[in-house]
């Protein structure tokens, strides 16, 4: 019991360390629902005195924000969709399938985890003017389907799985497309939800690539469209505050609902997830 | 040939989508990076001019101020992170389960959130008027109101102030788990011994992660030589006097608003051999460490 009460001060330690982390997030929600005299005060009010939700009147009436919501969540499940079908198909073939360079296959996509992808932003750039696809849905979703860590993920995992279920399927006439499908994909269900999760908050907070290959501003998404709704010297904090607040919500939703698989993918995959 | 590949076929068809991305996307801008950073490349075309841009950025003042800024960032910032994600972890280790899961969610809830999302708040709070909170926090303690983000000797402050701020989650997440598989029978020896609580941290604990305090050292460092969105945010992309411009942040507006992508791709080529250093290093000294 004395274990416990040693504990007590460790326990306050960590909460305040952790409300601390919390507070822009709070700052940030508080702000939003302030009203716009009370931003602005001196002091300000670290506990609110009234509430309103006029800077999201505001911002939904000024912006086109839900355009950016709907441009953001089709950009980031688009990519997701794509990486879960084609790095479980590498990743299984790299883990379990003996084919002539695949070993030189494998060094050369695991040699690149740790290039910053800014390394290639401009020749990216290049190659969708070429292609024609600047300011497109598809310049900013064909360069997402490049990044390869879902296929080192995949790799990892698919290599602890027994190989006597593939074997069997094999033996009974499965052709090798049905033994992805209905032997290894069902059976690497963790591994994809946690690959499912980290590409989409990934892509869901993508700005410098969709910054620079996106024009039209009813094609932001919504990292890009908050920052330029932020003036040189002028800027509406209430509503930028109410803005980023609509942005967060969703992933904050997702880290409740997926809580276990961001933890999980943390520790398979590492911190650049 | 048609023999191997129709006993290979299906191997290279599970591989052949990730691999055309990876080799038009990743692999060739790589090389074209290097390519295009000894051409003269402008809007208006370009030719080969070998090492001429490495020789105007040697002579830059912004890129060397945007070097220095970005070094000092990364450095400050990871000691931070990888200190705090080690104690933090430290102090979850003896806790339960239940409360170990809880705290590594707790810290790894703020880090969900876009670069973005959290620099317009650290913007916010670090304003240059007296109503910013961070004034008004220093201002019951008697200090300031200080100018933070407006003025060219503190802005870059503020931005590392932001990144210092936030326990690393991800970090913490990583230090529990590697500490969960440490050995028991050390500790109990050391207790014969009569080791405190102190000693048998950093005699034993401290010694025996070394791995993963290296993969970390190495994941921030090469995180924070990207730092671009805060400073975008926090001070319009490089504050007074260029006083917190960074690599990135130099290389998107040479590239994109200036259109000078040679030059901009030299910039981008240093970064990557500053991130391969790093890399080589870990893999160096991983090389050589015992395994527990």
């Amino acid at each position: 019991m004395s274990s416990t009460r040693h504990r007590l001060p460790v326990h306050v330690l960590l909460l305040v360390a952790g409300l601390l982390s919390l507070f822009p997030l709070y700052w940030l929600l508080l702000t939003s629902l302030s009203p716009t005299q009370y931003v602005v005060r001196v002091p300000p009010e670290i506990v609110p005195r009234e509430l309103t939700f006029g800077n999201y009147q505001r911002l939904f009436e000024t912006t086109p924000i839900v355009r950016w919501l709907v441009n953001t969540a089709l950009i980031a499940g688009v990519i997701t969709g794509f990486h879960l079908l084609f790095d479980s198909m590498a990743g299984y073939a790299f883990a379990k399938r003996r084919f002539p360079a695949r070993n030189v296959m494998f060094w050369l996509v695991v040699s690149t985890l740790t290039v910053p992808a800014q390394v290639t932003l401009i020749p990216v750039f290049f190659i969708l003017r070429t292609l024609g696809l600047l300011d497109t849905y598809p310049g900013v979703i064909l360069p997402g389907l490049a990044d390869v860590f879902g296929v080192f993920l995949m790799k990892q995992f698919i290599q602890t799985l027994p190989s006597e279920l593939e074997q069997a399927a094999r033996l009974d006439g499965a052709s090798e497309w049905q033994v992805y499908r209905h032997i290894i994909l069902p059976l690497s269900r963790p591994a994809l939800a946690v690959l499912a999760i980290f590409t989409f908050q990934r892509y869901w907070n993508a700005f410098i690539f969709p910054l620079v290959i996106l024009r039209d501003p009813s094609k932001y998404p919504v990292q890009v469209g908050l920052a330029t709704l932020q003036g040189e010297f002028n800027t509406d904090f209430g509503m930028l505050m109410t803005g980023a607040a609509v942005a967060a919500v969703p992933m904050i939703a997702v880290f409740f609902a997926f809580q276990r698989h961001f933890i999980e993918g943390i520790r398979v995959g590492g911190v650049k997830g | 040939m048609p023999a191997a590949l129709r006993r290979h076929g299906w191997s290279y068809l599970f591989v052949l989508p990730t691999f055309s991305f990876f080799v038009v996307f990743t692999l060739l801008p790589v090389v074209q990076a290097f390519a295009l950073s000894l051409q003269s490349a402008t809007v208006v075309g370009g030719e080969w001019i070998g090492l001429e841009n490495y020789a105007t950025l040697a002579d830059d003042p912004v890129f060397r101020q945007a070097l220095g800024n970005t070094v000092l960032f990364t450095a400050v910032v990871v000691a931070a992170q990888v200190v705090l994600a080690l104690v933090v972890a430290s102090l979850i280790q003896p806790l339960g389960h239940k409360h170990q899961t809880f705290y590594r969610a707790l810290f790894y809830l703020p880090l969900v959130n876009s670069a973005i999302l959290v620099a317009m708040v650290w913007r916010w709070i670090f304003n240059p008027n007296p109503f910013g909170l961070a004034n008004t926090a220093l201002g019951t303690i008697g200090f300031g109101p200080y100018l933070w983000i407006g003025s060219s000797d503190q802005a870059l402050l503020a931005v590392i102030l932001s990144a210092v701020l936030t326990i690393p989650g991800g970090g913490v997440v990583l230090y529990s788990a590697a500490m969960n598989s440490l050995p028991r029978e050390l500790y109990e020896a050391a207790e014969v011994e009569g080791a405190g609580w102190f000693t048998k941290w950093w005699r034993i604990t401290v010694p025996l992660l070394k791995p993963t305090t290296l993969y970390l050292v190495v994941i921030y460092t090469i995180l924070a030589f990207q730092v671009f969105e805060r400073v975008y945010v926090m001070t319009n992309g490089g504050g007074p006097n260029n006083a917190t411009i960074t690599i990135v942040q130099l290389i998107y507006s040479t590239a994109f608003q200036f259109g000078r992508y040679g030059l901009a791709s030299a910039m981008a080529v240093v970064l990557f051999l500053m991130a391969v250093s790093v890399a080589i290093v870990q893999f160096r000294s991983l090389r050589s460490d015992v395994e527990y």
